[in-house]
């Protein structure tokens, strides 16, 4: 068991390498993830300070711009890796070495996962500076814990997507943009969840709840901002571990599958087939 | 069955046409099934360097990608230093390794070191001896200088340079080079034939299986070849075996101008075994395989009275490209 937990860790490392590389050797990223993405969150904050909204308004623009940086990073650089590393080449010399597939992908999210905490922390900490948001968490042991169950189920969900995304979809960024705007939406990004069902019907956003970043964003808005919740906090924690859960495990079966279907149709994983 | 490194019974492999999905527009130019391999049955012993000669689309790459355990094969079985490739593959994995001629694999914004670094990693390869390794064979194909270069900066050959390395520092039992020296320099290529087999030679029970475009190569370093062609095994034997099946033709190499009407026809003569022709931007080359060897008066006679002029003419040993004109009945470019 030792020397396979060996693997998983060295494998999970050495794939996490590219990305940290990266945001080291390609500095002007800190400009296009921070200053950027702060300007759609100015505009959102003065649009709410002018209609005269709560300052928790302001602080759930800032944490949903925060938050849907890690909902890009796992559409964008996790759950259509793989898609890039197959054009690549990379994809199969990894499932040719040793290391289970799981602990590349591992490699994958931890990469895409570190970048993003760093674009996340300047849009918070930019956003509370400029805008004088108070935070003022109800528990910052609890904060921390939605939060981790969020990534991991986020982050398990990514894992899930870029098998998934290989095996039934030729053009990964279609499947990707057609992800990208609605969520925005049904996730609540901009303005609390409980919203959107009063605007549309309970079961949209009951709905969204099994997307981590609706149920990670709607119980850390409540802790932070002792603000209306779609669900009880109570309901949507345990709910936040089983989709980590869930998740890793979907992620873990779609692997194989991917490895079956490879082997058996021989395409999928080599480029020129 | 574990005496031998690789193994294939009856190996088959047939690719299909994707079933049709309501969101996929699928080819209908495309054929519904391609075979790729049929019925292959090879023994390859410890410490064999094993070539696959066969012109584009023969099923080398397709028998590698199944010995690698990329590939399910459709029919038949294959046995990699006694692992059966489709049910031991993750018991099989950690002693295996592959190079495929112009790969683009590898992080472009890594230096040569660190995708070296990565691909080791991803092996269980400890720290502490990835940079010996890495060192070692940077020198072999003579990229040192380019150690911490960035691989977007590299050329192709480097490239190619830097994934042939790969493909060793795992230290693999059985390895399977796929045109490893495509692309490469005369310099390289030849370096890289020496380390090859000086490789083979250093541990016992290495084992490489090699695929080549290049005659001499596969003559120069394999111990024994297969020619494939179609899916099917032509011939298996030691080259020298290979080359003496042709050796009961006399062969001619006969270069020409080009005559009145053209390319000029041999092949129909008497005593004419077999002729293959390659244009040049100056000349004409023209090799026969002769029955008899008074039979090349007749092609002389028949290339002047073309209108042909002789520039020179010459008896030659039999070469593999010989063999795999005689077995396959076109050359490797043809």
């Amino acid at each position: 068991m030792r020397p396979a937990l060996e693997l998983f860790w060295k494998a999970m490392m050495a794939r996490t390498y590219p990305r940290v590389a990266w945001m080291f050797r390609h500095r002007t990223w800190l400009i296009q993830e921070t200053l950027l993405p702060m300007l759609s969150v100015i505009a959102l904050a003065n649009v709410y300070r002018w209609m005269h909204a709560p300052v928790q308004y302001i602080g759930i623009v800032i944490l949903g711009a925060a938050m849907t940086a890690f909902w890009l990073n796992v559409l964008w650089s996790l759950g259509a890796h793989l898609y890039w590393e197959r054009d690549s080449g990379n994809l199969e010399l990894y499932i040719l070495c040793p290391a289970p597939m799981m602990g590349i992908l591992a490699g994958m999210a931890l990469g895409g996962l570190t970048m993003t905490i760093v674009r996340a922390a300047a849009i918070v900490t930019t956003g509370v500076l400029l805008f004088d948001v108070p935070l003022e968490p109800t528990s910052w042991w609890l904060l921390g814990l939605i939060f981790l169950l969020t990534m991991v189920s986020l982050y398990g969900l990514g894992m899930m997507f870029a098998s998934v995304f290989l095996l039934f979809g030729r053009e990964a960024w279609h499947t990707v943009n057609l992800l990208q705007e609605p969520i925005y939406l049904m996730t609540g990004m901009n303005f609390p969840l409980v919203a959107l069902e009063k605007m549309t019907h309970w079961a949209i956003p009951a709905a969204a709840l099994l997307i981590p970043l609706t149920a990670g964003m709607d119980a850390m808005r409540q802790v932070l901002f002792r603000s209306e919740g779609f669900l009880n906090l109570w309901y949507e924690v345990p709910l936040l571990g089983v989709m980590s859960v869930g998740f890793i495990l979907l992620a873990k079966r779609f692997l194989d599958v991917l490895e079956r279907k490879a082997k058996e149709e021989g395409k999928l994983t080599v480029k020129w087939q | 069955m574990s005496e031998l490194a690789l193994r294939t019974d009856a190996l088959g492999r047939t690719y299909r046409k994707a079933r049709k999905r309501w969101w996929k527009r699928t080819d209908p130019a495309a054929s519904k099934e391609f075979v790729a391999l049929d019925g292959v049955s090879l023994e390859v012993k410890p410490g064999e360097l094993f070539g696959l000669l066969g012109p584009n689309g023969a099923g080398k790459t397709t028998l590698i990608k199944i010995l690698t355990t990329l590939l399910a094969p459709s029919s038949g079985r294959a046995w990699v230093d006694g692992l059966d490739v489709v049910a031991d593959a993750k018991a099989l994995r950690p002693f295996i390794n592959m190079v495929s001629g112009g790969e683009s694999s590898g992080y472009g914004i890594l230096s040569v070191r660190e995708n070296l670094w990565l691909f080791s990693r991803i092996y269980g390869v400890a720290n502490a001896v990835i940079n010996q390794r890495i060192d070692a064979m940077l020198a072999v194909v003579d990229l040192a200088d380019k150690a911490n270069s960035r691989v977007s900066h590299l050329s192709t050959g480097q490239r190619q340079k830097m994934n042939f390395c790969r493909g060793f520092i795992t230290d693999p039992k059985v390895l399977f080079l796929d045109e490893p020296t495509l692309g490469l320099d005369v310099t390289a290529a030849r370096n890289i034939r020496k380390f090859v087999k000086e490789w083979i030679a250093e541990k016992p029970g290495r084992t490489m299986l090699l695929t080549t475009h290049y005659m001499a190569e596969a003559d120069e370093l394999c111990d024994r070849l297969a020619i494939i062609d179609k899916g099917k095994l032509l011939a298996c034997d030691t080259p020298a075996n290979l080359k003496r099946q042709v050796q009961q033709h006399s062969i001619f190499e006969l270069s020409h101008t080009p005559g009145s009407g053209g390319l000029i026809e041999v092949a129909g003569l008497p005593g004419v075994h077999q002729a293959t022709t390659t244009e040049t931007p100056t000349s004409i080359e023209l090799k026969v395989l002769l029955r008899e060897e008074s039979a090349i008066g007749g092609v002389v006679q028949q290339v002047v009275q073309s209108g042909g002029r002789i520039l020179t003419l010459k008896k030659v040993e039999p070469t593999l490209e010989d063999v795999f004109i005689e077995l396959v009945g076109h050359g490797l470019n043809a």
